[in-house]
C-alpha cells in the first residue's frame, strides 16, 4: 500500500468547489474535450490539446491518513517553516484546542477549501499540492504530555562548525507549509497563524524554494545555490529504504508508529567566497560533477562512487575530505531523508548574497541517524569552508489522523 | 411532527468533514449519524463563534432546510448567553449598515439555506456568561415556529473582523456602531457586489 501522503492528484475535483466546476471548470473541460475530439478527427495533434491538462493549482495531496503529508510527498516548489512558542500559561487543554483548530485549517486548506472563518477563502481555492506538516518541540511535550518526549528531542550536540543564532533555532511547534504556489503558502501561513495567536507567539519563519513547478521533470534532484545537484543519495519515497529510514523498523524504532522526526538546519552558503573557487575545485570539494551530479568516478548521477579509484599521481579521485565521502555513512543504518529548500534573502553585509539551504532532514531517530553523520561532517568536510550552520531545530513529527481526529491526538490518549 | 436533528460535533475535525462533505455534494445536507433516514429538516455546516472576553459576540454558519416546506426559525438558545437573538444587518436611513433583531425570525425556503456570516445575518450573543476563547465549544439550539429544532455545537475562533461588540449597552432591539462612519468589518461584506 502506498503510504498516505505519498501521492498527489493533480486536478482532483475534491479540491475544487462545486460551483467552480459547474460554472467554470466543467464548461471549460467540455470545450477542451470537444476541441480535442476535433483534433483527433483531423488527425493532427495541436498545442490546443494542452488545454486539457488541469491547472497545477488544482492539485491536492490527501490530508487524512496514518501518516502526515509533506514528508514522502514530492517536494513542492515553495516551503515555509514556521516555529511557534507556546505562551506562558497555556495548558494541555489549550494545546489540544490549538491542534484541533490547526488540523481543521490544514485539512480544509490542503483540499482547496477556505478555513473556517477564512476572510480570504478565495486564496484557498488553488491548493497547488499544499501540505501542512506538524512537528512538536520539547516545550510542547512539557506542557501537553510530560515525560513522553522521545529521548532525542532536544537541541543537537554542539558542533564546531555551528554559528547558531536563536532567531533560527528551536521552537515548541513547527508548521511545515509547502505548495507549488507562493500565494497559497502565504495564505495558509497567515490562516494558521491567525488561529495560533491566542496560544503561541512566532519564534521564527524560514521560507525557501526549489525550481518552479514545471521547470524540470518531477523527480529531478534539486540543485542548491552553489549549483550542485543536492540530494542524490536520498531514499526514494515509497521504497523499502525510505520506510526504514523515515519511519523506522524493528531494529530502529520511531518514537510513534507512523511518526518520525524533523531536523531543520539553516545552512548559510558563502556564495561570494565560493565564487573564488574554480570548477575543478568545486567538483573536488563535493566529489561530484557539477554537470549532472555524477560521482567523479562515474558518468550518471546515480552511479555508485568508486572510493578506491586513484588519479594518475596516486591520490583518490574522490578526495578523503570531500563532502560525498564524509557524508556517506559506512553504517547503512545511518541514513536520512532530505527534503531541503534553498533560501535567498537580501544581503545585509558587504557581500552580494545571503543565501543558503534550509536543510530539512527526516529520520526515525535523530541520535542514531542524523547526529553521527553531522559529527563526521563536523570533523572534516572541505565544504565547511563555504558553509556555516546558523540555525538548528529538532521536532518530533507525529502520525497523521483520520477525519474524526486531529494531529497529535496520541499525546492526549492517556491524559 | 417534530423533527429533532442533533448534530454531535465531536471535534472541529468533524466539522471540517461535514463541511467538506457538504461542499462536494452540492446542496445535500451534512451527513449525520442516521444517514439512512431522509434529509433532516434542519442542518448546519461550518458553525463557529467569534472569541470574546466579555460582553457580546456572534455565531455563524450555514443552516439548511432539507424539508419540502418553508421553515421559520424564531428562537435561538445557548448557555453561553442569557440573551441570544437572530440578527439581520440592514441599511439605515443614513446609508450605514446596522444590525437589529430579525422581526418574526428567519424563513428558510424549502430546500434552501440561510447563511449566517460576519457583516450579514448572524446569531447575536449578548451578556456573555464568561470569556470564550479560541478552541472552546458552545452548544446552541435553534427552534422553528413549527416546532422543528436543531441542536449543534460551534467552535470558538479568533476573528478580528465584524466587530459586533462595538456598542455594549444598547437595547436588545438594536445596537449601533456598525453604521455611520465606521464601516470596519461589517458593512463591506454585506454590500460587496460579489455576494
Amino acid at each position: 500500500m502506498e503510504p498516505a501522503g505519498a501521492g498527489t492528484s493533480a486536478g482532483s475535483s475534491k479540491g475544487v468547489r462545486r460551483r467552480n466546476l459547474l460554472l467554470g471548470g466543467a464548461a471549460a473541460g467540455v470545450g477542451a474535450l470537444a476541441a480535442a475530439g476535433t483534433q483527433l478527427v483531423g488527425g493532427a495533434p495541436s498545442s490546443s490539446v494542452a488545454a486539457e491538462t488541469p491547472d497545477n493549482g488544482a492539485g491536492t495531496v490527501p490530508f487524512f491518513g496514518p501518516r502526515q503529508a509533506g514528508i514522502g510527498t514530492a517536494a513542492q516548489a515553495h516551503g515555509a517553516f514556521v516555529a511557534l512558542d507556546l505562551k506562558p500559561g497555556i495548558t494541555a487543554a489549550g494545546v489540544k484546542s490549538l491542534l484541533k483548530l490547526l488540523t481543521s485549517d490544514a485539512a480544509r486548506l490542503t483540499q482547496g477549501e477556505g478555513a473556517l472563518a477564512d476572510t480570504e477563502a478565495e486564496l484557498a481555492f488553488r491548493p497547488a499540492n499544499l501540505t501542512v506538516t506538524f512537528g512538536f518541540g520539547p516545550g510542547l511535550f512539557r506542557v501537553a504530555a510530560p515525560g513522553r518526549a522521545p529521548s532525542w528531542l532536544r537541541p543537537l550536540p554542539k558542533f564546531g562548525i555551528d554559528r547558531l543564532v536563536k532567531e533560527y533555532s528551536d521552537g515548541d511547534l513547527l508548521l511545515q507549509i509547502c505548495a507549488d504556489d507562493p500565494l497559497t503558502v502565504a495564505h495558509a501561513q497567515r490562516m494558521l497563524l491567525k488561529d495560533s495567536r491566542s496560544f503561541t507567539t512566532v519564534r521564527w519563519i524560514q521560507q525557501g524554494f526549489r525550481r518552479a513547478y514545471g521547470t524540470e521533470k518531477p523527480g529531478t534532484t534539486m540543485r542548491n545555490l552553489f549549483g550542485q545537484v543536492d540530494g542524490t543519495a536520498n531514499p526514494v519515497p515509497g521504497s523499502e529504504s525510505f520506510e526504514r529510514v523515515v519511519f523506522g523498523d524493528g531494529a530502529n524504532r520511531s518514537w510513534a508508529e507512523n511518526g518520525t522526526s524533523l531536523v531543520l538546519r539553516r545552512i548559510s552558503m558563502n556564495l561570494d567566497k565560493w565564487d573564488e573557487l574554480d570548477r575543478s575545485g568545486r567538483e573536488e570539494s563535493v566529489g561530484r560533477k557539477l554537470s549532472n551530479g555524477a560521482p567523479l568516478t562515474g558518468v550518471d548521477e546515480h552511479d555508485e562512487p568508486d572510493f578506491k579509484a586513484l588519479n594518475p599521481v596516486g591520490f583518490p579521485v574522490i578526495a578523503d575530505f570531500s563532502h560525498l565521502r564524509r557524508a556517506r555513512p559506512e553504517d547503512p543504518s545511518q541514513r536520512i531523508f532530505r527534503r531541503a529548500f534553498n533560501y535567498d534573502v537580501p544581503p545585509g553585509g558587504p557581500g552580494v548574497s545571503d543565501s543558503g539551504l534550509l536543510f530539512a532532514s527526516f529520520q526515525a531517530d535523530v541520535d542514531r541517524q542524523f547526529v553521527p553523520i553531522q559529527k563526521r561532517l563536523d570533523d572534516l568536510d572541505i565544504l565547511n569552508q563555504w558553509t556555516t550552520p546558523v540555525g538548528s531545530a529538532v521536532f518530533a513529527v507525529p502520525p497523521g489522523c483520520g477525519p474524526d481526529g486531529f494531529v497529535g491526538e496520541g499525546l492526549f490518549a492517556f491524559a | 411532527m417534530t423533527t429533532k436533528k442533533t448534530l454531535s460535533l465531536l471535534s472541529l475535525a468533524t466539522a471540517a468533514t461535514l463541511a467538506l462533505g457538504a461542499c462536494s455534494s452540492g446542496n445535500a445536507p451534512a451527513p449525520a449519524a442516521s444517514s439512512a433516514s431522509p434529509a433532516p429538516a434542519l442542518s448546519i455546516s461550518e458553525p463557529w463563534v467569534k472569541a470574546a472576553s466579555s460582553g457580546m459576540t456572534a455565531a455563524f454558519g450555514t443552516v439548511r432546510n432539507g424539508s419540502g416546506k418553508d421553515i421559520t426559525i424564531t428562537t435561538v438558545t445557548t448557555p453561553a448567553s442569557p440573551m441570544a437573538e437572530l440578527h439581520e444587518t440592514v441599511m439605515n436611513p443614513s446609508g450605514g449598515m446596522q444590525m437589529r433583531a430579525k422581526e418574526g425570525g428567519f424563513t428558510i425556503p424549502a430546500g434552501g439555506e440561510l447563511k449566517l456570516e460576519p457583516g450579514a445575518n448572524h446569531i447575536m450573543l449578548m451578556k456573555l456568561a464568561k470569556a470564550y476563547r479560541a478552541g472552546d465549544e458552545i452548544p446552541f439550539e435553534l427552534k422553528a415556529s413549527d416546532g422543528t429544532a436543531l441542536s449543534f455545537t460551534a467552535q470558538v475562533k479568533d476573528f478580528s473582523g465584524a466587530k459586533e461588540n462595538y456598542a455594549p449597552g444598547g437595547d436588545s432591539g438594536e445596537h449601533s456602531g456598525h453604521g455611520g462612519e465606521d464601516h470596519s468589518g461589517h458593512a463591506q461584506p454585506t454590500t460587496s457586489p460579489a455576494k
